[in-house]
């Protein structure tokens, strides 16, 4: 059953070929059996999962199935769920169980969907690689001696080792788009605004934007279209009609990618980008070109300033948000606290990471009197005229292609001690976040057996036509159905 | 040398909105600790903040009233500092943009003339929680009920040259917002706050002094105690050769004294700045008009009316329309009656008295506005005198009824029968020869003496100017 996607489990729960109940239990066993070694959750709710997929039959019996009924899928930690541990990856919130669902969890378990877990995460969804989690760092299905990137790495290494058929992600920098491409899946963040924020963790409120990890367009398509919408939890959540996705993608995405213009930006194209992702690029641009796309040079001329933009930006909003953790209300608190300074400095020292820690600091730095001119107000205009980039690409083309990381999954350890070289990993991805645009990632081949993804960036809310292009790709391309083959077909 | 004094005030206005600035849940005084504070409220992980329009509306309301103008794209920022009682580590505040900025009020000083004081700013914030340090052995507590209750914070220009101009202003603000429905005004539980900042500098030099900003101000009394008390001590700091330090200083009521609680160099970097999960608060002019449309008759427009429809004297308008309470009561007295000098003595005299002996507001003022006409009116046909009325106010408001049942019962109804009354007259000169003499003498004062004596001898009933003019025409002999 596995090796299905969710358009397909869909398919079998409604032909009455399993049950919801079976299903789960089918990726309940698989978690059970392959977890140990890839550690991609970090909570299973077995029983749970059980239940809500017994509820999915019932449903189904009643005749109140929907595409997502009984599909069992995996939240990312940084997620809200009620009465289930909510870590964020970090020892700070291990103890930490949500009164609440975070709006992404409410509407898929509406939409009829089964969660499995918990998956793992960067601490904070700070970090590319997946090794800053405090419960331990996830293998890459593909390679175990690999990072599956970051920081949605545990949905990634799932959905890339079957062990759910689609996840949730969040992506703040790149962190949908990245690991997806490391562990060989589809990845989607939409527009800044598209989904609610409400009962996401915060990292960077201006950037972070929750999606979908899942094999394919079209699954990402179901799951984005439960997930998206106006919260009026969230007032930076937009008030706009939510299109059917996936039953957009019925329409013949062939003659819809005739005649389109996709650009490439140069800036894309750097010293930085490894031959085998920029053969993977220049594959993939042949295919859209023999689908009759028209592939443009364009320029980003600011892109080149994203990474430290964004290493102002980010770590600025993260060194407010992450003030409520300070041992008081929730989450850890150092023993035996000597007066209130020992309690937040112990507190926070002891329950925060190295990477959110540095974040933290670099971010209190950016906002200091006499540094927030220099830092924050020109990182917030570069941001502008990255945007501004960005909409002159979109005056002429209509939609922007590239590669979503440098090079394929890098060896665990390899870029722990350089944080720079680790940050210069979202070096594609960033800028969608910077601009608020939706973006995905997309399995386009393979350097020296490691997965390497290809980077579609759309114009705001135009996420219907950038999942068509990625259908498209995916109707004459077969990397979308690799597995790696220790967690294949049976 | 002269000193001058220079004075700048920050209020912390409560808005009187139902459910918090960023979130649904109650603004109510008083009800146990933590049982109305919200997960957002708590600062818990993933929530976010939704902007009340109704504080929106509310400092609008104020920008309007003191001919500020309304900013049409206002921001909210974080003002970022680590308290136990500051759930998220940031208070959410107004920085660069706030809602309201630039408008005036004007104050009455001693001499009767009048003075503008500018107002800088005002901007919306959240409150923080409570901590409370009794109760708790060692430890401390914190109450969350009052986070994010909506705060107006209305800076003034430094243009206040004593504390009683400081107070004026204060008074005035709090009159204002009153008026306007939009803060309770109460001081006690907090709901209006004040810091000041003081500082002093030689007469006639126009640079400002270094500032001290003083802090736990809540009366009025206190406030102008608290500021005299740093002006002495600023000026004993200077006159003795030191120097004024830029300090946040809290007053002792206890001990009437002013203490440093950190200097500027202890105080917190906030690193404000946007906030991103909020958008910024965009008006239109159809909006802000609608409000403007809103607002009430303002204190000073009311008080105009009142010495023109009415011949009020400046101070009792003045009083009168301190509180809308108080001029809606006087208006509705007038109404009915149709004598406001009576309506006016009355109310600034007995009724504020019993107000103030038992703590009442007057909205719950046990003789209301439909008891005192029937009060008064009995003192218009002569049915009591003035003197008498007040044993029947006093009788109205420890609940014997109306003013008709309380002299039908006391047996208070006015001797106003001439014969009656000139029999009593009579008696008393008859009684009284020793006084009778020294009065034909030419001691003229002893008049009060008989009338005190035929007003003994008839309870007080005796009609008083009857008696006067009886007592005038027999004494002469």
């Amino acid at each position: 059953m596995h090796e299905k996607s969710v358009a397909a489990l869909a398919a079998g729960l409604a032909s009455g070929e399993f049950s919801s109940v079976e299903l789960t239990r089918h990726y309940l066993d698989r978690i059970e059996r392959f977890d140990g070694d890839l550690n991609a959750f970090i909570t299973v709710t077995a029983e749970q999962a059980l239940d809500q997929a017994a509820v999915a039959d019932r449903d189904r019996a009643d005749g109140k199935a929907g595409p997502l009924t009984g599909i069992p899928i995996a939240h990312k930690d940084i997620l809200c769920t009620e009465g289930v541990r909510t870590s964020c990856g970090s020892r700070m919130l291990d103890n930490f169980v949500s009164p609440f669902d975070a709006a992404v969890v409410a509407r898929l378990r509406e939409a009829g969907a089964v969660s499995l877990g918990k998956t793992n995460m960067d601490e904070f969804a700070m970090g590319s690689s997946n090794e800053t989690s405090y419960y331990g760092l996830v293998r890459n299905p593909w390679d175990h001696s690999r990072v599956p990137g970051g920081s949605s790495g545990g949905s990634a290494a799932a959905v890339a080792a079957r062990l759910a058929p689609a996840a949730t992600g969040t992506d703040t920098g790149g962190s949908i788009r990245q690991p997806a491409a490391l562990a060989g899946i589809t990845g989607i963040k939409p527009t800044y605004g598209r989904v609610s924020r409400y009962g996401m963790i915060a990292f960077a409120s201006s950037l972070d934007q929750a999606g979908v990890l899942a094999q394919s367009a079209e699954d990402a398509a179901l799951l984005l279209a439960a997930m998206s919408g106006f919260d009026e939890r969230d007032s930076t959540s937009v008030d706009r009609a939510v299109p059917d996705y996936a039953g957009g993608l019925a329409e013949d995405q062939r003659e819809k990618l005739r005649g389109l213009r996709f650009g490439l930006p140069k800036e894309f194209l750097d010293d930085g980008l490894e031959p085998g992702v920029r053969v993977a690029l220049e594959e993939a641009i042949k295919v859209y070109e023999s689908l009759g796309v028209e592939i443009v040079p364009v320029t980003l001329p600011n892109l080149p300033l994203s990474v430290p933009t964004y290493y102002v930006v980010a770590p600025a909003e993260c060194s407010s948000n992450l003030s409520r953790y300070d041992g008081v209300r929730f989450g850890y608190r150092c023993e035996d606290p000597s007066d209130l300074e020992d309690l937040y400095k112990r507190s926070r020292s002891e329950g925060f990471g190295d990477e959110v820690k540095r974040r933290i600091m670099t971010g209190t730095y950016v906002l200091s009197a006499g540094y927030y001119d220099a830092y924050y107000l020109k990182a917030q205009k570069v941001r502008q005229l990255i945007s501004a980039d960005f909409k002159n690409a979109f005056s002429e083309v209509d939609m922007i292609i590239g590669p979503t990381t440098p090079g394929p999954a890098f060896e665990i350890g390899a870029k722990t001690d350089d944080p720079i070289t680790m940050y210069l990993n979202d070096i594609y991805t960033i800028g969608a976040n910077l601009a608020g645009l939706p973006a995905m990632s997309v399995p386009a081949g393979f350097v020296d057996g490691l997965p390497a993804g290809i980077q579609l960036v759309g114009n705001y809310f135009d996420e219907q036509r950038l999942l068509g292009v990625a259908h498209g790709y995916q109707q004459v391309t077969h990397w979308h159905t690799q597995a790696p083959a220790a967690y294949g077909s049976e | 040398m002269s000193w001058e004094v220079v004075i700048g005030l920050e209020v912390h206005a409560q808005l009187r909105t139902r459910s918090k600035i960023f979130s649904g849940a109650s603004t109510a005084f008083g009800s146990s600790p933590n049982t109305q504070a919200c997960a957002v409220d708590l600062g818990y992980p993933g929530v976010l903040p939704v902007l009340n329009g109704e504080a929106v509306r509310m400092a609008a309301m104020f920008g309007l009233a003191t001919g500020c103008s309304i900013a049409r794209r206002s921001v909210f920022a974080r003002k970022n500092y680590f308290y136990p009682d500051l759930p998220k580590g940031y208070q959410i505040s107004q920085y660069e943009l706030p809602i309201v900025h630039g408008g005036e009020v004007s104050i009455r000083l001693e001499d009767g003339t009048e003075k503008t004081i500018g107002i800088t700013r005002a901007h919306l914030e959240e409150d923080a929680g409570k901590s409370l340090h009794e109760d708790f052995h060692g430890l401390s507590g914190i109450d969350l009920n009052r986070a994010g209750v909506p705060l107006l914070e209305i800076v003034s220009e430094p243009d206040m040259r004593s504390a009683r101009e400081a107070v004026a202003y204060l008074k005035k603000i709090h009159t204002l917002v009153r008026y306007l429905e939009i803060c309770d005004g109460n001081m006690q539980e907090g709901s209006f706050r004040c810091d000041a900042n003081v500082s002093v500098r030689p007469q006639g030099q126009t640079e400002l002094g270094t500032r001290a900003e003083l802090k736990n101000l809540n009366s009025f009394r206190f406030i102008e105690k608290a500021i005299n008390l740093e002006v002495e001590r600023q000026i004993d700091v200077i006159e003795g050769g030191g120097k004024v330090v830029q300090e946040t200083r809290l007053y002792d009521s206890d001990k009437n004294l002013t203490r440093s609680m950190r200097s500027k160099e202890e105080a917190n970097d906030y690193r404000y700045f946007p906030d991103p999960d909020l958008l910024p608060v965009v008006l239109d002019e159809d909006w802000i008009e609608a409000r403007r449309a809103e607002l009430p008759e303002l204190p000073g427009a009311k008080r105009e009316r009142f010495v023109k429809d009415f011949g009020l004297s400046d101070y009792d308008a003045d009083v009168l329309t301190s509180a809308r309470e108080t001029a809606d009561y006087f208006e509705q007295v007038v109404a009915g009656l149709d004598d406001a000098k009576l309506a006016a003595n009355w109310i600034m005299g007995e009724l504020s008295g019993a107000l103030n002996r038992d703590a009442l507001d007057i909205e719950r003022s046990k003789v209301d506005a439909a008891a005192m006409i029937g009060l008064l009116a009995r003192i218009k046909d002569d049915t009591i005198s003035g003197k008498i009325a007040k044993e029947v106010f006093e009788a109205m408001w420890e609940g014997e009824g109306s003013a008709d049942e309380v002299i039908e019962k006391r047996g208070l109804r006015q001797i106003t029968d001439t014969a009656a009354i000139e029999a009593i007259v009579d008696e008393v000169i008859a009684a009284n020869p020793t006084q009778l003499e020294q009065y034909r003498a030419g001691k003229d004062k002893l008049l009060g003496f008989f009338v005190g004596q035929v007003m003994q001898r008839t309870a007080g009933k005796a009609n008083p100017g009857q008696v006067n003019k009886l007592l005038r025409e027999k004494l002469k002999g």
